[in-house]
C-alpha cells in the first residue's frame, strides 16, 4: 500500500470531480488504477478508465450547456447586448455560485416577470461562420475597405490585388438602356417567375457559354439552373451531391472561397490533394488516387472531385488528356466531377486552348455524363460583380430538379434576368464583349509579367482567369508558412498591396501568392511594381542580415 | 479478477453509485464506438455488389471496376422526386392549365399563391416614369464619380442607402411607432432565404422551432431541408380564431424537451399566414415573456405587415421588444417587399435582428443570397419616393379590403364561412360543410375535387398542419372582380354535386 500512496494523492482530484462517494469507493477505484501503474491488466483498464472519464466530461459539459439558459437568468446586471456567448456563460456560472442559496426563482417572479439576464445564444454553426474572420483573406479585404487606393483621390491607399473583381469593363453604359427598361416594365414585376431562370435567359446564357468556349460545344438550355452567384451554385451542388460528413477531393492550390462555399452550411468536408511546383501544379492522378484511398481508410466517403478550369489561382488550363484522366478516375471510383469554369470567358492566352468538361463528355455515354456538373459565372465574365448570377450546368436530371427547387433559397431576381436577357441576347454584343475582355486581360497580364521579371520574380504561366500565381519564395525570411505570412504582412503594410497568400489557397509550398490583375489598368502596373520593389528591398537587406 | 472486484462492489451494494455508473457507461461508449466503426464499411460493400452487372463495360474501358450510375446525396433525393405536399401539387397543376379570362376559360384558377396584382397599374406607372432614372444613377456610379465606394467593395448585406430606405419604409408601414436601425439590418435575395439564414444562425441541426399551426406550407421546405431544423407545430383551434396561447406553447415546449429535442425558438407570422389574423399587443407581450423565461429566440415573420385591411392595428414585434425591459437580442424580424409592394420578382428580403452576432453571421452568409446591385438601385429610388409610397400603400390597403369583402361575401351566400381576418392576401375558408368525411382524408378528397372538377387550386389545411379538417387558404388578390362570380359558380356546382 505504501507504493500507492503518491498515486492516490495525485488522482484524488479527478475522483472528487467525478462525484465519487466516500473512502471505500475511492479505494475501489484505486485498486484497478494500481493495476495499471504496476503494469498488470493494463490494456483493458488503462483504456476503460480514461474513456469513462472522457465520457463523463462530455456528459458534464453537455448538461452544463443545457442548463445554462435556466441557470443563467438571475444576473440582471449582465449586459444583454454584450456579444459573444462565452463571457456570459462564465459570468452566469459565477453568479450561480454566488446566489446558490437564494430562492431565486420565486423572488425573480415577484420582482418582474420579464426580467432576465442571460443572453440568448446563437447556433454553434453560426459561431463557426463568425469565427473565420481573422484569416489573411479577410484581414486584407478589410484593410482595402478602410483605405482603398485611388489614383487621384488616395494614391497611398491599399491596392486590391486579392479578390477577383473585374470592374474595369463598363458595359451597362455602352448598352442601350432603353431595351433594359422595356424588358423591366412589361413583365417580371407582378408575378412569381421561376427562380431558376426564365427560359429566354437560359437560352441566352447557353449562347454566351458557347461563345466563351469558342463554340466548340453547344449547351442545352434545359440543363441550366441559374442561381445568385457562383458561391450558391457550388453550395447547391454540394448539397445535392454529398451528405453531411462526406467529402470532396480538391486539388490544391484552390480557390480560397471553397472553405466557405462548401463547408459552412452543407457539412461536407474538403480533402485537399496537394499539387507541387515541380509538376507545374498539375493534377497527378496518382496523388488523387492516394488521397481517395486514404480517406476511404479513415471511413470518409468521397463523393466527388472539384476542379477549376481555368485553374484558380494558377491560371493554367487543363488539357484534354487531363480531363479524360479525371473522367476515368471519377468513373472508376464512381464519384462526381464538379468543374468550376467561372473563368471560361476570360482565357487570355492566345496559345492556350480551353476545353470545357462539357465538350469532353459530349461524346460519352449517359452514365458518364451524369457525373459531370459545371459551374459558370456570368458576373465574372461580364465584369459586373454586383449582378450576382451564376449557372449550374448538369447532365444529371435528379441534380437538376433538386437544384431547381433549391434556387428559391438563392434566386435570380427578375430585374437581373431581364437586364441580362437584353444584354446578352445579341450575339454581336457577346462576341465583341468577350473579345475586348480577352484583349484587355492579355495586355495587363503581359505588363505585369514583364514588370515582375524585371524584379526577378517568376510566376506560373497563366492562360486564363484574373490571376497570376507568383513565386516569392526568395523573399521569405524562413521557408515556412510563418515566413509567408510575414511577407504577406509586409506587402500589405509596407507595400500597401493586398494579395492572397498561398496558405489561404491551401498551397502546400510556402511562398506563393495569388495576384489578381483584373482590377488593374496598364497605368496601375508600374505603381504596383514600385511597391513590390520596396518590399523586396527590405526583405533582401533583412535576409542578408540574417543570412550571415 | 481485477475487473470483477469493482463489479462485486456493485453487486454487494457497496460503492454502487460511482462504479455502477462508470462501468455501464463505458460499455455503452464502446458499443457506440463499435457501431460507428461498423457503419462506415457498407458503402464500398454496396458498390461491389453492383460490380458484376457492369463488368462487361469495364473490360471495354480497360480501367477496371467501373460502376453503374452515380448517385445524388440522400438528402437531395427526396427533393428530386415530385412533391408530395398538396401545396406544391396544386401549384404545379395550375402551371399545366392556367385559367385565363379570354383564352382559357376552363383552366384552373389560382388561389394558392399569395401574390397581388391589385396595384399593378400604380407600379407600372412608377416604373415607366422613374426606372430609367434609377438605372441611370447606377450607370453614373459605375461610370466614374464614385468608383471606389461601389466598384471596389460591395457589401453583401446591401448598400447603406438601401438599408436606410428599408428602415424608413418599414417604420412607415408599421405605424410609425417603431424605428429600425439600418446597422441591424441585412438585405437578402428574398424572404425565403431570409428565413433560412435565420434558422441556420439560431438553431443547430436537429434543434427545433415551435411554430403555431396552421402555418405557411412553404416553411417545411425553406427551413427544414438544408438547415436540418425541425418545426414543431403548436396547434391552434378555430374556437380561439387560431390565435396561439402561452399555455399551448408551454405544453409543446415541455413535450419537445421530454422527447429530447432542443427548442431554439418560436417562429410565427404576423399577420398570420394562412389565417390572416393580427396578433394583439398583449399576445406579442405574452410570447416574448414566454421566450424570455425559456431563454429561446423569437422570429416574427412580418412580411404581410403592410397588407393590413381590417380595423385592428398591426403591432410589430420590434415595437414590443423596444417597449419593455425585454432582452431584445432574442428578437428577429423578417420582412420583404414581395407581398406589400407586390414585387415578388424582385426577390427582396430583410433580416432585422437585435442580436449582434446574428447580424454579423447573416452578413457573412449573404455570399449565397445577396441582392444584386441593380435591384438595390431601383429599390433605393422606389422606397425613397415617399409620395408614391403613401399613395401606393393607401391604394393597396383599400383594394385588398374591397376584394376581401367581395370574396367573403360571395362565399357567405353559398353558406361557407371564413375565419375572421385583418391582414394578408388570403382568407381562411371553412369548407367543412363540403367534406364527405370529417377527416384529413375527406379534406384531401375535397382538395382533389376542387382541383380537377371545379378547377380551383386552394391550399388545404393539412398542408398547413391545421389540426381541424376542412379549412382552405384562398388567395384572392390576384383575381379580377369578374373572376369572383366564376369561382363562386364553380364552388356552388361542386357543392350541389356532392350533396346530390
Amino acid at each position: 500500500m505504501t507504493r500507492t500512496e503518491p498515486n492516490r494523492s495525485s488522482k484524488s482530484d479527478s475522483e472528487n470531480s467525478g462525484g465519487g462517494g466516500g473512502g471505500t469507493t475511492a479505494m475501489r477505484v484505486i485498486v484497478p488504477l494500481q493495476g495499471v501503474v504496476q503494469g498488470r491488466g493494463g490494456l483493458f483498464l488503462g483504456s476503460v478508465i480514461p474513456c469513462a472519464f472522457f465520457y463523463f466530461l462530455q456528459f458534464y459539459l453537455k448538461r452544463n450547456r443545457k442548463n445554462e439558459p435556466d441557470s443563467g437568468e438571475p444576473s440582471p446586471d449582465s449586459d444583454p447586448s454584450s456579444g459573444s456567448p462565452d463571457p456570459t456563460r462564465s459570468q452566469s456560472v459565477g453568479n450561480l455560485t454566488e446566489l446558490a442559496s437564494l430562492p431565486r426563482s420565486l423572488s425573480r417572479i415577484l420582482l418582474s416577470p420579464r426580467l432576465s439576464g442571460g443572453a440568448v445564444s446563437i447556433s454553434g454553426r453560426a459561431g463557426c461562420v463568425l469565427k473565420g474572420g481573422d484569416s489573411p483573406y479577410h484581414v486584407g479585404q478589410k484593410r482595402v475597405e478602410e483605405d482603398p487606393y485611388d489614383e487621384s483621390g488616395n494614391p497611398d491607399g491599399v491596392i486590391e490585388l486579392g479578390s477577383a473583381h473585374n470592374t474595369k469593363m463598363d458595359w451597362v453604359s455602352e448598352d442601350p438602356g432603353e431595351a433594359i427598361s422595356d424588358g423591366l416594365c412589361m413583365s417580371g414585376i407582378a408575378s412569381y417567375e421561376p427562380s431558376h431562370g426564365l427560359i429566354e435567359l437560359k437560352t441566352a446564357v447557353a449562347g454566351f457559354m458557347s461563345e466563351a468556349t469558342k463554340n466548340s460545344v453547344s449547351f442545352d438550355p434545359t440543363q441550366i439552373v441559374l442561381t445568385s452567384g457562383a458561391a450558391s451554385a457550388i453550395e447547391i451542388l454540394s448539397f445535392c451531391l454529398a451528405d453531411s460528413g462526406n467529402a470532396f477531393l480538391v486539388p490544391t492550390p484552390c480557390s480560397p472561397g471553397y472553405d466557405r462555399d462548401v463547408k459552412w452550411r452543407t457539412g461536407v468536408d474538403l480533402i485537399h490533394v496537394p499539387c507541387r511546383s515541380a509538376d507545374n501544379f498539375n493534377i497527378s492522378m496518382l496523388v488523387l488516387d492516394r488521397a481517395f484511398y486514404q480517406a476511404k481508410k479513415r471511413g470518409v466517403r468521397i463523393r466527388g472531385v472539384i476542379i477549376s478550369n481555368p485553374w484558380n489561382p494558377t491560371g493554367t488550363l487543363l488539357s484534354r488528356e487531363n480531363l479524360y484522366a479525371l473522367l476515368d478516375f471519377a468513373r472508376e471510383r464512381n464519384i462526381h466531377i464538379i468543374s468550376n469554369e467561372v473563368f471560361a470567358g476570360s482565357v487570355h492566352d492566345e496559345g492556350g486552348e480551353f476545353v470545357s468538361m462539357a465538350e469532353v463528355v459530349d461524346t460519352e455515354e449517359n452514365v458518364d455524363r451524369e457525373r459531370v456538373h459545371i459551374i459558370y459565372d456570368l458576373s465574372k465574365d461580364l465584369s459586373f460583380p454586383g449582378l450576382r448570377t451564376a449557372a449550374i450546368y448538369s447532365f444529371n436530371e435528379s441534380v437538376l430538379s433538386a437544384s431547381r427547387k433549391l434556387t428559391t433559397l438563392s434566386p435570380v431576381s427578375s430585374p437581373t434576368q431581364h437586364l441580362l436577357i437584353s444584354a446578352i441576347s445579341s450575339p454581336k454584343f457577346v462576341q465583341r464583349f468577350v473579345k475586348t475582355n480577352r484583349e484587355r486581360l492579355m495586355r495587363v497580364y503581359a505588363e505585369l509579367v514583364k514588370g515582375l521579371k524585371e524584379l526577378g520574380i517568376e510566376c506560373t504561366r497563366s492562360s486564363g482567369g484574373f490571376f497570376c500565381w507568383v513565386d516569392m519564395r526568395g523573399f521569405m525570411s524562413s521557408y515556412s508558412e510563418k515566413g509567408e505570412i510575414e511577407l504577406w504582412n509586409k506587402l500589405l503594410n509596407i507595400g500597401k498591396i493586398n494579395v492572397i497568400p498561398g496558405s489561404c489557397c491551401h498551397c502546400i509550398e510556402p511562398g506563393w501568392f495569388r495576384l489578381c490583375f483584373s482590377n488593374l489598368s496598364e497605368r496601375d502596373v508600374p505603381v504596383v511594381m514600385n511597391r513590390i520593389r520596396k518590399v523586396c528591398e527590405t526583405c533582401k537587406s533583412q535576409n542578408c542580415f540574417f543570412g550571415i | 479478477m481485477r475487473l470483477i472486484v469493482p463489479l462485486q462492489g456493485v453487486v454487494q451494494g457497496r460503492g454502487g453509485l460511482f462504479v455502477g455508473s462508470l462501468i455501464p457507461c463505458c460499455l455503452f461508449y464502446f458499443l457506440q464506438l463499435y457501431l460507428k466503426r461498423r457503419r462506415s464499411p457498407p458503402p464500398p460493400d454496396s458498390d461491389s455488389t453492383e460490380l458484376p452487372r457492369t463488368s462487361s463495360r469495364s473490360s471495354l474501358f480497360t480501367r477496371g471496376n467501373s460502376i453503374g450510375r452515380v448517385r445524388v446525396s440522400s438528402r437531395a433525393s427526396p427533393l428530386a422526386k415530385p412533391p408530395d405536399s398538396p401545396y406544391y401539387i396544386g401549384l404545379d397543376r395550375v402551371k399545366t392549365d392556367p385559367y385565363d379570362r379570354v383564352t382559357n376559360r376552363d383552366g384552373i384558377i389560382q388561389l394558392g399563391l399569395a401574390e397581388s396584382t391589385l396595384c399593378f397599374d400604380l407600379l407600372q406607372r412608377w416604373m415607366s416614369e422613374n426606372l430609367m432614372d434609377s438605372l441611370m444613377m447606377q450607370s453614373d456610379v459605375d461610370g466614374g464619380f464614385d468608383v471606389s465606394s461601389i466598384a471596389m467593395y460591395q457589401p453583401f448585406e446591401g448598400l447603406l442607402e438601401v438599408r436606410v430606405a428599408f428602415a424608413d419604409f418599414m417604420s412607415r408601414i408599421m405605424g410609425g411607432n417603431v424605428s429600425f436601425d439600418p446597422s441591424n439590418m441585412v438585405i437578402t435575395a428574398g424572404g425565403t432565404p431570409a428565413v433560412e439564414v435565420l434558422a441556420f444562425c439560431l438553431a443547430d441541426h436537429g434543434n427545433a422551432f415551435l411554430i403555431p399551426s396552421p402555418y405557411y406550407p412553404g416553411f417545411d421546405r425553406d427551413i427544414k431541408f438544408r438547415t436540418g431544423v425541425e418545426l414543431i407545430p403548436v396547434h391552434c383551434r378555430s374556437s380561439d380564431n387560431f390565435t396561439v396561447t402561452v399555455s399551448a406553447l408551454e405544453q409543446a415546449l415541455s413535450q419537445a424537451r421530454k422527447r429530447g429535442s432542443k427548442v431554439s425558438g418560436i417562429l410565427f407570422s404576423n399577420p398570420s399566414n394562412p389565417v390572416g389574423n393580427i396578433l394583439s399587443r398583449e399576445t406579442l407581450h405574452a410570447i416574448l415573456s414566454f421566450a424570455q423565461e425559456k431563454n429561446i429566440h423569437v422570429i416574427s415573420d412580418e412580411i404581410f405587415a403592410g397588407s393590413v385591411y381590417g380595423d385592428k392595428e398591426f403591432v410589430s414585434m420590434a415595437e414590443v421588444a423596444a417597449s419593455g425591459d425585454f432582452d431584445k437580442s432574442r428578437v428577429h424580424i423578417i420582412y420583404g417587399l414581395s407581398k406589400d409592394l407586390s414585387l415578388p420578382g424582385f426577390r427582396t428580403g430583410v433580416i432585422y435582428s437585435f442580436h449582434e452576432d446574428v447580424v454579423s453571421a447573416a452578413k457573412k452568409l449573404m455570399r449565397f443570397c445577396s441582392m444584386p446591385v441593380p435591384v438595390q438601385r431601383i429599390l433605393i429610388s422606389l422606397l425613397s419616393d415617399t409620395r408614391f409610397i403613401e399613395e401606393y400603400m393607401a391604394a393597396h390597403r383599400q383594394r385588398i379590403r374591397d376584394k376581401h369583402f367581395l370574396f367573403v361575401e360571395g362565399l357567405k351566400q353559398l353558406g361557407i364561412p371564413c375565419a375572421e381576418s385583418g391582414g394578408g392576401l388570403y382568407c381562411w375558408v371553412d369548407m367543412s360543410s363540403l367534406l364527405t368525411s370529417y377527416s384529413e382524408k375527406g379534406e384531401l378528397e375535397l382538395f382533389e375535387k376542387l382541383l380537377s372538377v371545379a378547377k380551383i387550386n386552394a391550399t388545404p389545411g393539412t398542408a398547413c398542419y391545421c389540426i381541424e379538417p376542412g379549412w382552405f387558404r384562398c388567395c384572392f388578390t390576384a383575381l379580377a372582380d369578374e373572376d369572383i362570380p366564376v369561382i363562386m359558380e364553380r364552388i356552388k356546382l361542386l357543392a350541389e354535386s356532392s350533396t346530390s
